[in-house]
């Protein structure tokens, strides 16, 4: 390989790199060593088993979304909805451990993901029902439904679902078969990480030996050829597309199983959008998104202790993830003034028009 | 003659040489695509580059235009050494390439795909009305006809080319590299192509012309140049060659051009195709009525002039294109249904006009693509698993058989040179048992070798047993091939004939629409 060509199949890393060094700026005008800072997150992501077991919290539910981007990506398709898949996973899961009490974990357990991936999954059908249909735009169709799921979860955390005389929109503890087990004792680290290790490496097996990923990816480079070769494009499309919301969805269901033991009210801070870079850095490769999630759970770990013994003032540590524009829904100014973005406290469901006409 | 532009440098010596290539190598991994190759091109003249598929035609003329960097070797434009190391360079040192795959935006008009990419002369603006008026002078000044404010997606492909002409021109290029031009045009589209080519030779150009049609290369070109295996064999003034010496000279031996037809054995029907209707791109009637058969172990060749529904018919039958209305039976099965379409799948050889969009994935492998249809199967697939040593024996196997000229069929078949890409099609669809092959322009970019083999490949077909559907614009290639020829005019077909039997004059007549002859040939048995 010649070095022009090295260097392209290196660009995610590049990319990366001119991102944090990037970063090194606001650092600095915050008034802190950039050197220090970056050290900082280091040491809180790896150094001790602590920070190592909040990586691995923060990487689960970006693997698992990263998973479900991938997918579409090798399908042709682009599905920024993962975040509202995460939301709907993990509703559906939070609902199967509230409301099915009585029943051993190892039915209970995968009652509950089995219920988030469905739910996922239809989040996801919607959107390829009208790309396969239409020929809507998928990349409109799953932003969308992203609203439509946090409001879903807001509104029933906060109203149905909410644990009586909590001073925040939650639920009650979900049944404690329902939950997944500790796998490093005092830490928050959860089996949710192995599932979906697991995950990757069956993919890997799916996209790299198998008839079914091949059609797949057929479908995704050249879905006039496949069709030639008799390839059911337009199922397979719709098939890859629900496997990317089921899997989004198993991340929202390993949040609330594994970590939150509670539905709560936003409490997915973004992820299914920095899934997005987790799946395109990776090139939609399962085993390369091990990898960049694991990064970016790190940076994302790592950030918060840094935040916390540095002393930054709390948003800017979001640049260390690299691209603050992805990691949330964009907010613009409304025409009274008012800023309508996720500043005002809790996320406020105010949002207003971006700026040019729409239509 | 008009002295040249700036690009002379006063007091230099006015070189006849336009450009000089000389030691170029280059290398894409174990493979020397270029091997000290030097090329001289004198000042308006045409100069050919002939050479088998994969030879380094490409290659050579992706370097002048600074797609790839050479490994060794220098270039020198208008007498002075140069290195141009990107596209955008090459256009400043007024080099013009025409590729095989046109770079246009087809919703944008003429006009607006010719100032594409430029800087606004005028401020931040952007005068399209000058721009269209330029252009149309410049197009009056070449012969080349074209009407500025048209969309691009409504011009046919020989328009299209000279839209990229002309962009190269106003572009102020005076060294144009055509590679393959006339791969995409009909006899009649070639024609005016080379009476544009003459006005730029005369007006000063110079032009490179890649083409693997001898005759052609006889006729427009003023020196040849031939590459074999990335190196020259010599170069020779046209006047003073003949095809026959340029055909060994590109192959290394004799080549015979001529092919051994028996009589055909006619079978059952292998294609029956019954009052068929399809709508084209554009939303208008493409096929209006069609009605033939295709009996097993024949050739129908369809005749006519591109545009009257030959790519929509083979679409249709190929499943590609859903028909309005109408009925086509594959060998006894009707394909209206999935089902029945998948029921035929293997037993349908298809080669597509355009091989990017149906025939190959660019980015899978070659061995990939040679098992695209059958990677479901044993012997390629055990139950859900993919038996990737079967496909690539396979593939291995059949690049042999085809000639497929590569490194490693774990290659992407985006890396292969236009005709190697084309022997990938054909490989896997004329590798098996069909029934029926849909073959469109089938040796479309392949070199003389080549395509003598495909042609004999299809006959073999034949011999088998399968109904071969054989569609080309060259009515000569269409005659000689086939049993049987109908002549479509207006999605409709004029008539079906056997070539020995009609008048060359009458099947003209059939191609321009103003006969229609109401016996239809029947098979031979
Ligand atoms: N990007 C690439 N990577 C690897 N190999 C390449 C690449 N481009 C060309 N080659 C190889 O270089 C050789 C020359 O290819 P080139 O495209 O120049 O042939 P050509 O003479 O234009 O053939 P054709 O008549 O089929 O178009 C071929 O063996 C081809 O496979
Ligand atoms: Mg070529």
């Amino acid at each position: 390989m010649n070095g022009r060509a090295l260097a392209g199949r290196l660009l995610p890393v590049w990319a990366v790199l001119v991102a944090l060094l990037l970063g090194m700026v606001p650092v600095g005008l915050a008034g802190v060593n950039p050197a220090a800072a970056y050290e900082e997150i280091l040491r809180g992501a790896l150094a001790d088993v602590y920070g190592f077991a909040t990586t691995l919290v923060k990487t689960t539910p970006l693997l698992f979304a990263g998973l479900g981007i991938a997918v579409a990506l090798r399908a042709g398709l682009v599905n920024i909805g993962a975040e509202g898949q995460i939301y709907m996973g993990g509703l559906a899961a939070a609902v199967v451990g509230l409301s099915v009490h009585g029943l051993p974990s190892v039915v209970h357990v995968p009652l509950a993901l089995l219920a988030a991936g469905a739910a996922g999954g239809v989040w996801a059908l919607v959107p390829a029902l009208l790309k396969v249909g239409r020929g809507v735009s998928e990349v409109i169709t799953t932003l969308l439904m992203n609203y439509v799921a946090i409001y879903l979860v807001s509104f029933l955390a906060g109203g149905p679902l909410m644990e009586p005389g909590a001073p925040y929109p939650y639920s009650r503890p979900l049944d404690a078969a329902a939950q997944l087990p500790v796998i490093i004792p005092a830490t928050d680290a959860h089996a949710g990480i192995l599932l979906a290790l697991a995950l990757a490496g069956f993919l890997h097996l799916i996209f790299g030996y198998t008839a079914v990923g091949f059609r797949v990816r057929m479908a995704g480079a050249n879905p006039a050829a496949a069709a030639y070769a008799g390839v059911r494009v337009h199922a397979t499309l719709v098939a890859a597309m629900v496997a990317s919301g089921a899997l989004a969805g198993l991340g929202g269901a390993s949040e609330v199983m594994g970590l939150k033991h509670r539905l709560f009210d936003a409490f997915s801070p973004g992820y299914g959008y920095d899934a997005i870079i987790v799946a395109f850095l990776g090139a939609g490769q399962p085993l390369a998104v091990v990898a960049t999630a694991f990064f970016f759970g790190a940076l994302r770990s790592g950030a918060d202790t840094m935040q916390r013994s540095l002393g930054f003032p709390s948003r800017s540590s979001s640049r260390f993830r690299g691209s603050p524009c992805c990691s949330s829904p964009p907010a613009w100014p409304c025409r009274d003034g008012s800023s309508a973005g996720r500043g005002d406290g809790r996320r406020s469901p105010r949002r207003c028009r971006p700026p040019w006409p729409q239509g | 003659m008009t002295p040249r532009g700036p690009e002379t440098a006063p007091g230099a010596l006015p070189s006849v040489d336009i450009l000089r290539m000389e030691g170029i190598t280059k290398r894409f991994g174990p493979v020397l695509a270029n091997d000290r190759v030097t090329l001289a091109v004198r000042r308006g003249t045409v100069h050919a580059l002939l050479g088998e598929n994969g030879a380094g035609k490409t290659t050579l003329m992706n370097i002048l235009f600074g797609l790839h960097a050479p490994d060794e070797g220098r270039v020198l434009l208008r007498g002075r050494p140069v290195e141009i190391r990107s596209t955008r360079e090459a256009i400043r040192r007024r080099i013009g390439m025409i590729h095989q795959q046109f770079t246009l935006v087809p919703p944008l008009t003429v006009a607006e795909n010719i100032v594409l990419g430029l800087p606004p002369r005028r401020g931040v603006f952007l005068d399209l009305r000058r721009v269209e008026r330029e252009i149309e002078s410049l197009s009056r000044a070449y012969g080349l006809d074209v009407d500025p404010r048209l969309p691009v997606w409504a011009l046919p492909v020989g328009m299209q080319q000279r839209v990229e002409i002309l962009k190269a021109l106003y572009r102020r290029a005076d060294l144009l590299i055509l590679d393959e031009p006339t791969s995409v045009l009909t006899p009649a589209e070639s024609e005016a192509l080379f009476a544009i080519i003459r006005r730029l030779v005369a007006e000063g150009h110079s032009v490179v012309f890649i083409s693997h049609k001898l005759e052609e290369v006889m006729r427009i070109s003023d020196t040849i140049t031939v590459l074999r295996h990335g190196r020259v064999v010599d170069t020779v003034r046209t006047a003073d060659t003949t095809p026959a010496e340029l055909a060994r000279m590109m192959v290394g031996r004799d080549v015979v051009l001529r092919l051994f037809k028996g009589p055909p054995r006619a079978g059952g029907p292998a294609l029956e195709v019954d009052d068929l209707h399809a709508v084209g791109d554009r939303g208008l009637p493409a096929l209006r009525g069609v009605t033939f058969t295709v009996a097993r172990g024949e050739i129908l060749g369809i005749a006519g002039v591109d545009g009257n529904g030959q790519a929509e018919l083979a679409e249709v039958i190929a499943g590609l294109r859903r028909p309005t209305a109408g009925r086509i039976r594959i060998d006894g099965r009707d394909v209206a249904t999935p089902a029945g379409r998948r029921a035929v799948a293997d037993r349908l050889a298809y080669i597509p006009a355009d091989r990017g969009r149906f025939g190959v994935i660019l980015d899978f492998t070659i061995a990939e693509n040679l098992a695209l249809k059958a990677f479901h199967r044993p012997p390629f697939s055990r139950g859900p698993v993919l038996d990737r040593s079967r496909i690539i024996d396979h593939a291995r196997a059949l690049a042999e058989r085809f000639d497929i000229r590569m490194n490693s069929v774990l290659q992407p078949v985006r890396q292969l040179s236009g005709g190697n890409q084309q022997k990938v099609v054909l490989a896997r669809e004329m590798s098996g048992e069909p029934v029926l092959i849909v073959a469109v322009q089938p040796s479309r970019g392949l070199d003389v070798g080549a395509s003598e083999y495909v042609l004999r490949t299809i006959l073999e077909q034949r011999d088998r047993g399968a109904g071969v559907l054989y569609i080309s614009m060259e009515l000569d290639e269409v005659l000689g091939l086939s049993d049987r020829v109908a002549v479509l005019y207006g999605g409709e077909i004029m008539g079906i004939v056997r070539p020995g039997d009609a008048r060359l004059e009458d099947i003209s007549l059939m191609m321009a629409g103003s006969l229609r002859t109401a016996q239809t040939a029947a098979p031979a048995q």
